[in-house]
């Protein structure tokens, strides 16, 4: 694979998210996190290449492997780190955790398509208001099992709704493959209602973004909703320690993994930011570990 | 005996009046529901002439009760406000993903208080002959769940305020409504026949009081709904007349969370304590009040609180055999006769 060089600003974006998602793990690893988290190892590049496309207006919709999606939007890792370790400075006090996060325009809910509809009733308003604002949904292969995604899809499509649905299409649903749980495709899927379907293969953010642009700027203008669906890998596992592919297909989906491919091909650029943010992500990890406990105001 | 003193509108004309001026007071308020647009305005035609005046905000929905309560979900996220209809209160279940893990999670789980106005209406109950799964009281289901308020129609409080303040709760609120309530009338200025009364027992007016006029001390008090409201009536009137057993009505607006302080001054002068509704046996709403009163005040009662509810029983169609299963006012009178004969 073939990718072309970023502006330093995305480089530093992929690579906080990456280090960030690495340190949960080894924080896991060493007994320092309580409860669970999904990480999104592999797929860091989809949220940096949508993010130019959000503006102040808009709202995005996470879900369970969100850690990419809020780095993206809020660059603010210290704030996502003590939500998930419970210390002080959380961004929802650590009563969310790692898969209930809400700040202005964000929010991830941790119950698979239970956000579809929500994000339905925020683009109504948008389109009431008349603003060109968009809800943007991020949900994964595994999603499309729910009721709630056909139902929001064709009340998206007859009203006409600002939405924008991030199919992130890693082809396992936490241990089972996507054929063994999806009849049809997405495409078809989205066909049935009427609704627009772009697959985006690869990771090249700058190419993405190109092939996005006109489709975002559509759904500003009223064209409806649209499903883009990113054919992807997650490179780790669901959520710790729980990976059970074998090691052909774990050989397999690294092949496709951006960070040793950019590393390869733009190496200067690359170890200097690389080097930046895993020293970044430490100190924000020493930084939160030593905090007291998060409060909760729960009058 | 037993006549009404003058004829008020109906329950579902007040209700729709209700609607009316809170979705014309309020430009950030939308109405969705299934078939609730003209000309059909709503299986029981409670939604009438609301999408004639505001076509923008009142919507007629496909047959997605799950996710037509999501998007009321994200108009509150939002900022605004909605009234889901379910067309029937059983359908709810199809909703319970997103009212329990939601819209009434999302007041609390983002670590500050967030405001979710909206109100699912939910017409339940049977009497009506709809069957199995049209028939239902789903109250129990949706008690105890933090952050979700439980509200009942009545005949007794006037639904602009109950809209009001369902409205501006700042949490996602249920309000049942007794099919059979729709087409009875609201009673008003404190009047029911020539034998009760009513006033209200506390400020904010969420406890109307049924009584004997010139009568200040009961034998019983029935603590109910609005949906029970015109059973435990007969059944009171009957006890009066037949025994003079003098009974008061105590009818909850907002069923969960329940406060029972401003109940306390009234159980505690009376013989008996008895909570009357529609659910079927088990978990139910009454020994929620039951411990409830328990809790606050189990030296002043006078003794066990009996509960009154239809059978352990799915609601059966045929008319004969939904009268065996549904709460009857001969239940009540039955029940509240052999508890004073205990």
């Amino acid at each position: 694979m073939t990718l072309s060089r970023l502006v330093d600003d995305d480089l530093e974006l992929l690579l906080l998210i990456r280090h960030f998602e690495s340190a949960l793990l080894e924080l896991f690893g060493e007994g320092k996190l309580h409860g669970t988290t999904h990480t999104c190892l592999g797929q860091e590049y989809i949220p940096v290449a949508l993010e130019p496309f959000f503006g102040r207006g808009d709202f995005v919709f996470s879900n369970h492997r969100g850690h990419g999606h809020y780095l993206s939007r809020f660059r603010d890792p210290e704030s996502l780190l003590a939500e998930i370790m419970g210390r002080e400075g959380a961004v929802c006090s650590g009563v969310g955790g790692s898969q209930h996060i809400r700040r202005e325009g964000y929010l991830s809910t941790g119950v698979q398509g239970e956000s579809l509809p929500v994000a339905a009733g925020v683009a109504l308003t948008m389109k009431s208001a008349g603003e060109g604002a968009l809800a943007a949904v991020y949900i994964g292969d595994g999603t499309w099992g729910e009721g709630t995604v056909y139902e929001t899809l064709n009340m998206a499509r007859l009203w006409c709704l600002p939405l924008v649905v991030v199919v992130e299409n890693n082809h396992i649903a936490q241990s089972t493959a996507t054929e063994k749980q999806m009849a049809g495709s997405i495409a078809g899927r989205a066909s049935a209602f009427d609704i627009a379907h772009h697959l985006v293969r690869g990771n090249d953010i700058n190419q993405i973004r190109e092939q996005l642009d006109s489709v975002f700027a559509g759904v500003r203008n009223g064209a409806g909703p649209v499903v883009i669906e990113f054919d992807t890998n997650r490179i780790g596992p669901h959520s710790k320690g729980d990976d059970t592919r074998d090691a052909t297909e774990l050989a397999r989906v690294r092949e496709h993994d951006w960070y040793s491919a950019y590393e390869r091909q733009h190496p200067a650029q690359f170890r200097a930011a690389d080097e930046r943010q895993r020293e970044l992500i430490d100190t924000v990890v020493r930084s939160v570990e030593s905090r007291p406990a998060s409060r909760w105001d729960n009058s | 005996m037993g006549q009404l003193v003058s004829i008020h509108e109906r329950v579902s004309e007040n209700l729709n009046r209700a609607l009316h001026s809170a979705i014309g007071a309020d430009k950030q308020l939308y109405l969705l529901g299934e078939d609730v647009c003209d000309p059909y305005g709503g299986a029981f035609k409670v939604t009438r002439g609301l999408s004639s005046s505001y076509p923008e905000r009142v919507l007629s929905t496909p047959l997605s009760e799950a996710s037509i309560t999501g998007v009321a979900g994200g108009i509150a996220l939002s900022g605004g406000k909605a009234i889901v209809e379910m067309m029937f209160a059983d359908f709810a279940a199809l909703a319970f993903d997103s009212i329990l893990n939601f819209a009434s999670k999302s007041v609390a789980m983002y670590g500050v208080r967030l405001p979710m106005h909206m109100v699912l209406r939910a017409p339940s109950g049977g009497g009506r002959g709809y069957g199995p799964t049209h028939s239902q009281s789903l109250h129990k289901h949706f008690i105890g769940i933090p952050h979700l308020s439980l509200f009942e129609l009545s005949p007794l409080h006037d639904n602009h305020d109950v809209l009001e303040k369902m409205l501006t709760r700042g949490e996602p609120c249920i309000f049942f409504e007794d099919k059979t309530l729709y087409t009875r009338r609201m009673y008003r200025d404190g009047q029911i026949d020539d034998i009760f009364g009513f006033d209200y027992i506390d400020e904010e007016q969420n406890f109307a009081r049924i009584s004997i006029d010139g009568y200040q001390k009961s034998d019983v008090v029935l603590i109910a709904a609005g949906g029970m409201v015109e059973r435990c009536l007969q059944a009171a009137r009957d006890l009066f007349i037949e025994h003079e057993i003098s009974c008061q009505i105590i009818v909850a607006s907002r069923i969960f969370p329940i406060d029972p302080d401003p109940l306390v001054p009234i159980l505690s002068t009376a013989g008996l304590v008895c909570v009357v509704e529609e659910s079927t046996a088990g978990g139910t709403w009454g020994s929620e009040v039951a411990h409830a009163l328990y809790e606050r005040m189990w030296d002043e009662l006078p003794g066990r609180i009996e509960l009154v509810h239809s059978k352990n029983s799915i609601i059966p169609t045929a008319a004969h055999l939904e009268k065996d299963v549904v709460v009857q006012t001969a239940d009540i009178y039955r029940s509240v006769r052999s508890a004073l004969h205990a």
